[in-house]
């Protein structure tokens, strides 16, 4: 490092001395990191994406039944009132239902309209009164109580189904649960894949910089001193891939929030920033400036464990 | 200060040996050196003298602490080597200042970065350093050049940079490895005089070498190795 002589007062910031910018290469390192760190990007927002469903899922378990009246304002086959209030009342009165709450226009219209579209409430098909039901706990599981009751309804109100959806409410949350965990997995070997890339990566400047690493060593330094060369340079180099990932990542997930975005019940985006900041999850959020850190985490870690542990073949 | 009873050297480890030393020509498992045992007081002045391959490199590389001994006890600087934790062994090497044979500076730093580099390593201020090295490049005549790098300058210039770098933090122990093997005779006599002066002011020097006339210049204790073993000790030339 060739520097004016005039300019010398501190020690120089970038002093290398081992001259790693030339043995660890500021090319290949930060674009493996950065492809880790997509792809990172990726697995976290299946995590994300995948709790986000179980959540929903298993709390949509909890009104494990649903009601379907169809003609709801038609008189009811016994009693005075109409079809729906006929069922909803003997629901209400039942000792294994703990709450029944019809839906609304607007609600029912939003379970629509990913089928008919936001429209559907003006579509001229006749739509039956949906109840949703939430059961008590403890004889909530009993089919047979379940049946009895879906066939004094059918006799209130002929053509009223019944649906119970607790079983495959329950298949559905341990689906979820499982691509969370393999997202989780993900994650995981992605962040085995950085540790292994680094530790290469630093291997190699040891084994071009043995010589100068030899020199310093033999002029009284510590591993700590060499150790703290190597991860200075780790560092930096993963926090750049790291950033590059979680910028090109970005872009991805927002198109891939808002592709998901009508399948959940919502509009499509625009493209409003304030819009743009809520299509992804929070969490996500927190999470992709987080990437860069973890990565430079990974970088200086594994490059001190894998420099201290080389350096000690020296005395 | 200098004290080794009955030391051996083996190289069992590839990566014991320096392949950039020429003269270290011994091969793995092969015993270097064989119970050496003499010991150098403070400020002591020695040659150290024998053919090629007798081990004089193997005896610099344990004393510039490069390799351990593998029998018998060495105390360096008043330091029991043998036994001592890997961690004080830095501290200690700070003390040592080495002249190699083929200079080993850095070829991607400057004269003064090289120079500077024990400082550095030894955590000094950087204004201090600037003082020292500019003074200390001064004194073996590059002040001109310190801010080219090592391969733009001369075999001889080269040499004196390695010679500031072994000095410049004032060790108490200097072991030089044919030092005079780049230099023409003028030169040569100009680096004993450095030699001495810096033992005149308290540093053990050791000076391994093939130059017999140079040692005939300059009489002072021998210490002769041959085939790994000492053949003569602490005798005046």
């Amino acid at each position: 490092m060739i520097r004016p002589r005039g300019r010398r007062l501190l020690r120089p910031a970038g002093f290398d001395e081992l001259g790693l910018r030339r043995a660890i290469s500021d090319r290949m390192l930060p674009f493996l990191v950065a492809a880790m760190g997509f792809l990172a990007a990726l697995a976290l927002s299946g995590w994300v994406g995948a709790a986000a469903l179980a959540n929903s899922w298993q709390a949509g378990a909890a009104s494990a039944l649903t009601v379907q009246v169809p003609q709801p304002g038609d008189p009811a086959a016994q009693g005075g009132g109409t079809r729906v209030a006929a069922v909803l009342a003997t629901l209400r009165a039942a000792p294994s239902v703990a709450a029944a709450q019809p839906l609304s226009a607007g609600e029912l219209a939003t379970l629509l309209r990913p089928w008919l579209g936001a429209g559907a409430d003006r579509l001229a098909i006749p739509l039956p009164a949906v109840i949703a039901v939430r059961l008590a706990s403890g004889g909530a599981d009993s089919d047979a109580d379940i049946g009895a009751l879906a066939g004094r309804l059918d006799a209130l109100a002929p053509g009223t189904l019944t649906e119970q959806h607790a079983g495959w409410m329950r298949r559905l949350s341990v689906l979820a649960r499982s691509l969370q965990a393999c997202a989780g997995v993900t994650l995981l070997l992605v962040a085995c894949v950085a540790v292994a890339v680094v530790a290469v990566a630093t291997r190699a400047g040891l084994a071009a910089r043995r010589d100068a690493i030899e020199i310093v060593h033999g002029l009284g330094a510590t591993d700590g001193y060499i150790a703290g060369r190597f991860a200075v340079r780790a560092t930096l180099l993963a926090a750049v891939g790291g950033l590059a990932g979680a910028m090109v990542a970005a872009p991805v997930l927002l198109a891939l929030a808002n592709l998901a975005a009508p399948l959940a019940g919502a509009a499509p985006r625009p493209t409003m920033p304030a819009d743009i900041l809520t299509a992804l999850p929070a969490r996500l959020w927190l999470a992709l400036p987080g990437l860069p850190l973890i990565a430079a985490a990974i970088g200086c870690l594994t490059a001190q464990i894998t420099v201290r542990r080389w350096l000690r073949r020296l005395p | 200060m200098v004290r080794l009873e009955s030391v051996g050297l083996r190289y069992d480890r590839p990566w014991d040996r320096a392949p950039d030393h020429p003269g270290d020509r011994a091969k793995p498992g092969a015993e270097a050196l064989h119970g050496l045992s003499f010991e150098l007081p403070g400020g002591a002045f020695r040659w150290l003298l024998g053919p090629s391959g007798a081990g004089k490199t193997s005896l610099l590389r344990l004393l510039y602490l490069a390799v351990r001994p593998t029998s018998g006890r060495l105390s360096i600087l008043d330091t029991e080597v043998t036994t001592a934790r890997r961690r004080v062994l830095p501290r200690l090497r700070r003390r040592i200042g080495v002249v190699f044979q083929e200079f080993r500076l850095l070829p991607h730093l400057s004269a003064f970065d090289n120079v500077a580099l024990p400082l550095r390593i030894a955590g000094r201020p950087e204004g201090q350093i600037r003082a020292d090295v500019s003074e200390m490049l001064h004194w073996v005549g590059l002040a001109g050049r310190l801010d080219v790098p090592p391969a733009s300058l001369s075999g001889g210039e080269q040499q004196r940079v390695a010679i500031a770098r072994a000095v410049i933090a004032r060790p108490s122990l200097l072991l030089a490895d044919e030092p005079t093997g780049n230099l023409d005779d003028p030169q040569a006599e100009r680096l004993m005089h450095l030699f001495k002066e810096l033992n005149r002011l308290g540093t053990t020097v050791v000076v391994a070498t093939h130059n017999e006339p140079l040692v005939a210049r300059h009489p002072a204790p021998v210490l002769r190795l041959d085939q790994g073993r000492l053949v003569k000790a602490d005798l005046a030339w």
